[in-house]
């Protein structure tokens, strides 16, 4: 079929596009804090009925598809849309000259072109954007876009930003940021026995399975109603609004099915192309990534160059810590700040560091842009500071159990940047406890299933170079927005006889995105007000916003906004009894009915009548502050701590491994949903699995090597061990329920781990993750730069297959 | 291109199809049946999993035009009427549902696994699993899932 004819769609005159309905919020029975409560989207799921952004369909709709540029780093000289406008079922091509309001965006500095005018920073870049009746005739309009460019030469790593002649990206330089902290007295500082070394992290995909999607749909009186999987709604609101030259009001975002996040989510990808799009041509308009597209439509986690070095006493103190950490941040901000500050954080670890020089460096490249996933800056710089203490125990002689435990921090310390250790900080518990959690036995290597050898049933041996190695690591991550950010979430909450029966219901704009939140929140208002029946309203903009799902902060932030309004809804029932029955002091709520002193006295059916009670609340926590120029300041709410211990085998002829078992133990404050709980541990541990031995995003010249699920390694079913688990209740005196977030410490520790394991079992150094088998077997400490390849040296030594004599 | 199958028990006919659209956009755009998903489009991560004739396959990786004639059981196709199949109930009450976009792939991948195999060891489940990916589980509640689903099945 040529170019030119329309696909599939018939043509024809399209009737006003209707708007659609908002999403239902089922009614729930859940059960309260701490108990088992099966998530209410579970059975939709199941089904394939729950609807996800890219699920979603109108009448009418058109699809829109995104040119982006080939190269890393180019002048745009000319632009010429024509053909592709001039094509049959094609309604709109536009380009950065149509973007109405803002060219820019960006969550913490507005760096981000819209669509690229002049240059383009990286492979993948918007540059314009389609709407036509097909998803193929819109791609195919892509083609039909002329654009000449002047190409560039690609700065392609954060050494190369940082030098004098390196040419700047943005007018601001190439440093997107730098973090010094400083502590006691690092210059002068010596020790014992000192130790240095050199890390590596590569870059790692968030990889949620649903790509990005939405749909808007214009209102038809300029304004715009955008269904979208996102993790913070108001932001993105803001954000397009800005862009569309709208005022906020004229934005209503509405949370679809959101297929997973990770922090991938929390920039923007298609909302305001869709946006342009839909007021541009009148009609709904909806995008769907593809899974190559999704690689280049959000952002990643930096890729980390670290130096270390510790130096401690004889008998294993800590005297000091110097580090520099240089991260890449890509073409663009994202939040790259803020994790630049929490490597710096984060650096020493949790441990108790008389003197520290930490630098943590964040660097413009033409590399793809990172920013926000799971860990945040914690990952990287654990990696590192448990690969130092693992080898400071070497060089001591000490076990490195022995070691952390004598190092471990305490409430009433200070961190490095000057914090007071809060209560509880149970690094000690935590190591003893996983370190308790009985060993796995020893499987018989001889005649084992070799679907339980390393590598599976594609390992060629019998398992005869198979070791077994251990490793422990532990860590911790800040909870919620850090640095003197006003941290908000709101909830509106309202009580009232429906059908019969109470019913409360919950509205926030917190975005729900597999964690369990819709369900929390649930139990929530089902604890606090003693009422059966809950429905968990759909998460938009018409109410205020919630912060971000993200920093493992919801639970903790949107929990205590919704325990907050449920209390002053219980307020105002107990004022209501104490005035028309006289009831005493001693009210309380259950089982849809008010008691005093244990006894009911009055039912909510009764008490309410018709009446409706409406409560929000505006929920901000405590305080917090940004660090000073050398680094030093209350900057960050909560810790949450965990540590790991992996046991692995590895084939170290092949350098294939299995992981056998991890175990952890975690400070989670207060366990709000067993079920749910234990899925963000396990499912937490997957991803620094996959960080360990498998996810790379491999960059080449700026461009990506690998935008597939084929090329891209995800741990599978067969990847991922067992999981025992700790959990410990050590309740945070400030925080809703005594809660901590847990959705972070599980990805942060279970990496080092796994490459402590690793060590142990190999005898290799192991600097850079994630390790390939050839370093596992010692044929190199890096991957090469340049892979081998037929004809290069490897092949020459063998032959190549096509080149020996018996062919 | 006119395509005509069955699809969960029913014929199915639809018309102006383009010949690159693959059974699962078919599925998902022009059938009303999104519960297959589309994650990877290139049968790496099982998502869009459905039986055609009785086999498992990525719909993903079937053109449209070679399932003419067809019969295509989808996850809608799973359960009979209202209520869950074993195996949807199972991922429900195991905890095996988080974001849920991997769902659909692994109930039918779970379905056709103990069709095979009533009583699947550790190995066996995580072998005929392999083709499907999660990012939020660890695969461990899947795991518990498909014992229980299978454990409910054999009695």
């Amino acid at each position: 079929m040529t170019s030119g004819v329309p696909i599939g769609v018939p043509a024809g005159a399209m009737p006003p596009a209707p708007t659609r309905e908002r999403p239902r919020s089922p009614v729930q029975r859940p059960g309260r804090v701490g108990e088992e409560s099966a998530r209410i989207d579970g059975v939709p799921k199941v089904r394939g009925e729950f609807e996800y952004s890219s699920d979603l369909w109108m009448d009418g709709m058109l699809h829109g598809a995104t040119l982006r540029s080939p190269h890393p780093h180019a002048n745009i000289r000319r632009m010429d849309t024509s053909e592709a406008e001039e094509m049959a079922g094609v309604h709109a091509v536009l380009t950065h000259e149509d973007v109405p309001g803002r060219k820019v965006y960006g969550m913490e500095i507005p760096d981000q072109p819209v669509l690229a005018w002049e240059r383009v920073r990286y492979q993948g870049e918007p540059v314009a954007v389609v709407a036509a009746d097909h998803p193929e005739t819109a791609r195919r309009a892509l083609e039909k876009i002329r654009v000449e460019y002047e190409v560039l030469d690609p700065v392609t790593s954060a050494e190369e930003a940082m030098r004098e002649d390196a040419p700047k990206l943005h007018l601001s330089g190439n440093v997107l940021r730098r973090v010094k902290v400083l502590h006691g007295q690092p210059a002068g500082a010596t020790a014992e026995v000192v130790v240095a070394g050199e890390y590596e992290v590569g870059m790692q995909d968030q990889a949620f399975l649903g790509p990005e999607s939405g749909l808007a749909v214009p209102d038809g009186r300029g304004g715009v109603d955008l269904h979208i999987s996102t993790q913070w709604l108001h932001i993105d609101r803001d954000q397009v609004a800005e862009s569309l030259g709208l005022a906020p009001d004229e934005v209503r975002l509405t949370l679809s099915g959101v297929g997973g996040a990770f922090g991938g989510r929390e920039d923007l990808s298609m909302q305001i192309h869709s946006c342009m799009l839909a007021l541009e041509t009148g009609r709904p308009v909806r995008m769907v990534y593809n899974r190559e597209e999704s690689f280049y439509g959000h952002v990643h986690r930096h890729p980390c160059k670290m130096r270390f070095e510790h130096g401690a006493t004889r008998d294993g103190k800590l005297v000091y810590v110097r580090a520099g950490l240089v991260f890449d941040g890509g073409a663009y901000a994202s939040s790259s700040n803020a994790v630049c500050l929490n490597a710096a954080t984060f650096a020493c670890g949790p441990y108790d560091v008389p003197h520290a020089q930490i630098e943590s460096h964040m660097l413009y490249t033409n590399n793809p842009p990172c920013g926000a996933m799971r860990g945040f800056g914690a990952v990287q710089a654990c990696f590192a500071h448990e690969s130092q203490m693992d080898r400071l125990a070497g060089a001591l002689g000490m076990d490195p159990i022995d070691l952390r435990l004598k190092n471990a921090i305490e409430p009433g310390m200070r961190f490095p940047f000057g914090q007071e250790v809060p209560h509880p900080a149970p690094v000690r518990e935590i190591l003893k406890k996983v370190k308790d959690v009985p060993m796995p036995e020893e499987q018989e290597l001889a005649g084992r299933d070799p679907r339980e050898l390393p590598g599976g049933v594609s390992n060629v041996t019998r398992g005869e170079g198979v070791k077994r190695g251990v490793g422990y690591a532990v860590g911790f991550k800040n909870i919620g927005f850090s640095a003197g950010f006003d941290d908000y979430s709101t909830a509106r909450v309202t009580l009232a006889v429906e059908g019969g029966e109470p019913l409360v219901r919950v509205h926030t704009a917190a975005a729900e995105v597999g964690q369990g939140l819709v369900t929390l929140q649930a139990q929530i208002a089902r604890t606090e007000l003693g009422v059966e029946r809950v429905a968990v309203e759909p998460a938009d903009t018409r109410v205020g916003s919630a912060g971000s799902t993200s920093a493992s902060r919801q639970s903790y932030v949107t929990g205590a906004a919704v325990e907050g309004a449920c209390a002053a809804i219980r307020e105002h029932l107990f004022e209501r009894v104490r005035e028309e029955l006289g009831g005493n002091g001693d009210l309380s709520l259950d089982g849809d009915e008010v008691l005093s002193e244990g006894r009911v006295i009055v039912s909510l059916v009764d008490l309410l009548g018709d009446e409706e009670i409406e409560e929000t609340l505006e929920y901000h926590h405590k305080e917090t502050h940004p660090l000073d120029e050398n680094g030093q300041g209350d900057a960050h709410l909560q810790f949450a701590f965990a540590a790991h211990r992996a046991v692995v085998e590895v084939d170290t002829e092949l350098g294939l491994v299995r992981v056998v078992e991890i175990a952890t133990a975690q400070d989670v404050g207060k366990i709000m949903n067993p079920q749910a709980l234990e899925g963000q541990i396990e499912g937490g541990i997957a991803q620094g699995l996959g960080l360990a031995l498998m996810e790379e995003i491999q960059v080449k010249s700026g461009k990506v090597q690998n935008a597939s699920f084929t090329d891209y390694l995800l741990p599978t079913i067969l990847d991922m061990p067992s999981v025992r688990m700790e959990i410990l209740e050590l309740a945070d005196p400030e925080a809703p329920y005594g809660l901590k977030g847990v959705g972070e410490p599980p990805t942060i520790s279970s990496t080092p781990a796994i490459v402590a394991a690793l060590r142990d079992a190999t005898g290799q150094p192991l600097t850079r993750i994630p390790v390939r088998p050839e370093q596992m077997v010692g044929i190199s400490s890096k991957p090469p730069e340049e892979p081998p390849h037929p004809g290069s040296a490897g092949y020459a030594e063998i032959g190549r297959l096509d080149e020996r004599p018996e062919h | 291109m006119r395509l005509r199958l069955v699809v969960n028990g029913e014929v199915r006919e639809v018309d102006d199809v383009w010949e690159g659209e693959s059974l699962l956009y078919v599925l998902r755009e022009r059938l009303e049946l999104p519960g297959s998903k589309n994650a990877c489009e290139q049968g790496e991560c099982g998502s869009c999993s459905v039986y055609v004739d009785g086999s498992l396959v990525c719909s993903c990786l079937v053109l449209a035009g070679q399932a003419e004639g067809r019969e295509v059981v989808t996850v809608e196709g799973i359960s009979d009427g209202d209520d869950l199949h074993p195996v949807q109930r199972a991922f429900v009450d195991a905890g095996a549902v988080q974001c849920g976009f991997c769902t659909p792939g692994f109930v039918v991948a779970t379905h056709d696994l103990l069709r095979r195999n009533p009583d699947p060891d550790e190995a066996d489940i995580r072998e005929a699993l392999a083709g499907n990916l999660c990012r939020c589980t660890g695969y461990e509640k899947i795991l518990d899932a498909v014992r229980l689903a299978a454990r409910g099945a054999t009695g």
